[in-house]
């Protein structure tokens, strides 16, 4: 028998009016896997995600979430999805502990258990001396991490989070990063999208760059860094300015970027151009003053691959 | 029956946040309540003989109080992405609307079977009474809802405005203030397709004794009714709610 995949998606297309927001897209995530979903603003990511937990229809392709397709058997598959959305969406006018009252009900989980899951979780999210008191009156924060209590109330599958971490800071974010990794750990899939390259890089087992509704690669973080041929790089600083225009002139040097006091050079032979820049910092009686070979990052991937499409 | 308990928690909820909302008791409550005195003050009636109006007017606007404003106040909170993400049928959520603002309607007709029988009036058919009151609110309740599925408007303000071109004329041809027997044919005519008129009709047989229609008619025809609007409500909205998310 086939292994059964937490999420399997195939032409997947979503049209708003003449915009192709989601075109074709196809991928797959297994049981357990931490996928992220990486693609700049207006890629498609959150329609994508609205998709697959059953809140908008594509207008073509198949979704399956843990062998359930969300089209004809939704109900089944929401039972076993967290859902955390781009926009807060708890219930302004109800106190945390009404709103976590609420979803569990929704999910049909008994009213005991119900209530002992979110003790646990406002406590967790260090939200439990606020319980009583009504949403309206939270932080950006404080909204995101009862989002989150809201999504695991019904101790889901599979976690979809849109953009869980945006606009929040150090602290709140690290606490929500570490539960969605604890839970991780726990068996939990996690669907996970972000436009934060090193989010992606730092926390998922497999990403999918999507841009324009399409998808351009889908891979682990090392090895898209490492596919990507003629984005090795160099960073070299002088002892004085240097004009960029100057380095590029260097033989092999594709493509030359000025960061700061340092210049970033693309190159595809480290070995070679470093040579060249030797020469080329003896000849302008220039000293290096410090010289750093680079493997591509996931933002260079990135970029190129978003260029690219 | 598991997705029934949703629909009361959705119910509980919309109880919670709705019913605070200043614009549910103006239209709920007080419309009613001025609509009457200004009817009653200066003319030669006996109140007694209004009660049946007054219940039927107040049974008719408080269960449609905030049906139409739900659908439009949670798509523009974002909350209605949030019903629709979880595992709960379209008619789940519908039903839950449906239930609050019935119970709200059977909750607030007991004041005037209450203010009659202060004044004396005798409920001579209290069955009729309790069953006429039940269909009627659960009815005029899916009524509410109906109402803001279409236009699709996320302006709880404007679809509230909408309901009542639709709800202040229906009380006029309803029987609420003249007795259908005493309308020209005419005006009998219209009044047979408004819902509340079968129901100021089983009113006026349980406080008075008599009324136009039998009341077997008056039960078919709310039940007619109930099933008609539930099941439009249901499907109109789940047509027009892409629009809203
Ligand atoms: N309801 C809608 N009606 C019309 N167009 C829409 C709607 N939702 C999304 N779009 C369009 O679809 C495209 C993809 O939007 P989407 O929200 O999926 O992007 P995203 O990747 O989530 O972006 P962001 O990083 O800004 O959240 C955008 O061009 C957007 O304008
Ligand atoms: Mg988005």
């Amino acid at each position: 028998m086939k292994k059964e995949k937490a999420v399997e998606v195939s032409s997947l297309t979503k049209c708003f009016g003449e915009l192709v927001a989601v075109d074709h897209v196809k991928f797959e995530v297994e049981k357990g896997e931490f996928f992220g979903f990486l693609g700049p603003n207006g890629a498609g990511k959150t329609t994508t995600i609205r998709i697959l937990t059953g809140v908008i229809k594509p207008d073509e392709g198949n979704v399956q979430v843990l062998g359930y397709d969300v089209l004809e058997n939704s109900i089944e598959a929401k039972q076993l999805m967290g859902v955390v959305p781009e926009m807060a969406n708890a219930y302004l006018d109800l106190s945390a502990w009404n709103n976590l009252m609420l979803v569990g009900a929704l999910y049909g989980v008994p009213k005991e258990l119900r209530k002992e899951r979110a003790s646990k979780l406002l406590k967790e999210f260090k939200l439990y001396e606020r319980r009583n008191c009504l949403v309206k009156g939270f932080s950006k924060g404080m909204k995101q991490k009862l989002l989150l209590c809201m999504a695991l109330i019904n101790e889901p599958e599979i976690l979809f989070l849109d953009e869980p971490t945006s606009g929040l800071d150090v602290e709140s974010r690290r606490l929500i990063i570490e539960v969605i990794q604890k839970l991780n750990k726990e068996g939990k899939t996690v669907f996970l999208t972000t436009h934060n390259i090193e989010e992606a890089n730092q926390l998922c087992d497999r990403v999918a760059i999507i841009n324009r509704g399409r998808i351009a690669a889908v891979d682990r973080p090392e090895k898209l860094r490492l596919k990507s041929s003629g984005l090795q790089s160099i960073e070299v600083s002088f002892d004085r300015k240097v004009d960029v225009e100057e380095v590029l002139e260097i033989e092999g040097v594709n493509k030359a970027r000025k960061m700061g006091d340092k210049i970033k050079i693309y190159i595809d032979d480290p070995d070679a151009a470093i040579n060249e820049l030797v020469d080329f910092a003896r000849s302008k009686k220039l000293k290096i003053v410090s010289l750093n070979t680079l493997a591509p990052s996931l933002e260079d991937v990135f970029l190129k691959l978003i260029k690219e499409n | 029956m598991n997705q029934f308990k949703r629909s009361l928690a959705i119910a509980e909820k919309n109880i919670r946040i709705y019913y605070y909302k200043g614009p549910v008791i103006i239209f709920g409550v007080l419309i009613p309540l001025f609509l009457f005195l200004s009817f009653y003050i200066g003319r030669n009636i006996p109140i007694k003989a209004l009660i049946p109006g007054l219940l039927g007017m107040t049974t008719f606007f408080t269960s449609t109080s905030v049906g139409p404003a739900i659908v439009p106040w949670e798509a523009r909170a974002k909350t209605l992405e949030r019903l629709i993400s979880s595992p709960v049928s379209i008619w789940t959520i519908f039903l839950g609307d449906v239930i609050s603002s019935f119970l709200f309607g059977i909750l607030v007709s007991t004041i005037p079977v209450f203010v009659g029988l202060l004044l004396g009036v005798k409920v001579l058919n209290p069955f009729t009474l309790i069953f006429g009151v039940v269909l009627a609110a659960f009815c005029f309740a899916s009524f509410s809802v109906l109402l803001s599925s279409y236009p699709p408007s996320n302006v709880p303000a404007s679809s509230m405005m909408l309901s009542s071109l639709v709800k202040f004329p229906l009380i006029f041809v309803s029987g609420v203030f003249i007795p259908i027997k005493n309308l020209p044919l005419i005006g009998k005519i219209v009044s047979s397709v408004s819902p509340l008129t079968y129901f100021t009709e089983l009113a006026r047989y349980s406080l008075q004794g008599s009324c136009f229609f039998p009341v077997e008619i008056d039960f078919l025809a709310l039940m007619f009714f109930n099933v008609l609007f539930f099941v439009a409500a249901v499907k109109i909205h789940e047509r027009t709610l892409p629009q809203r998310l």
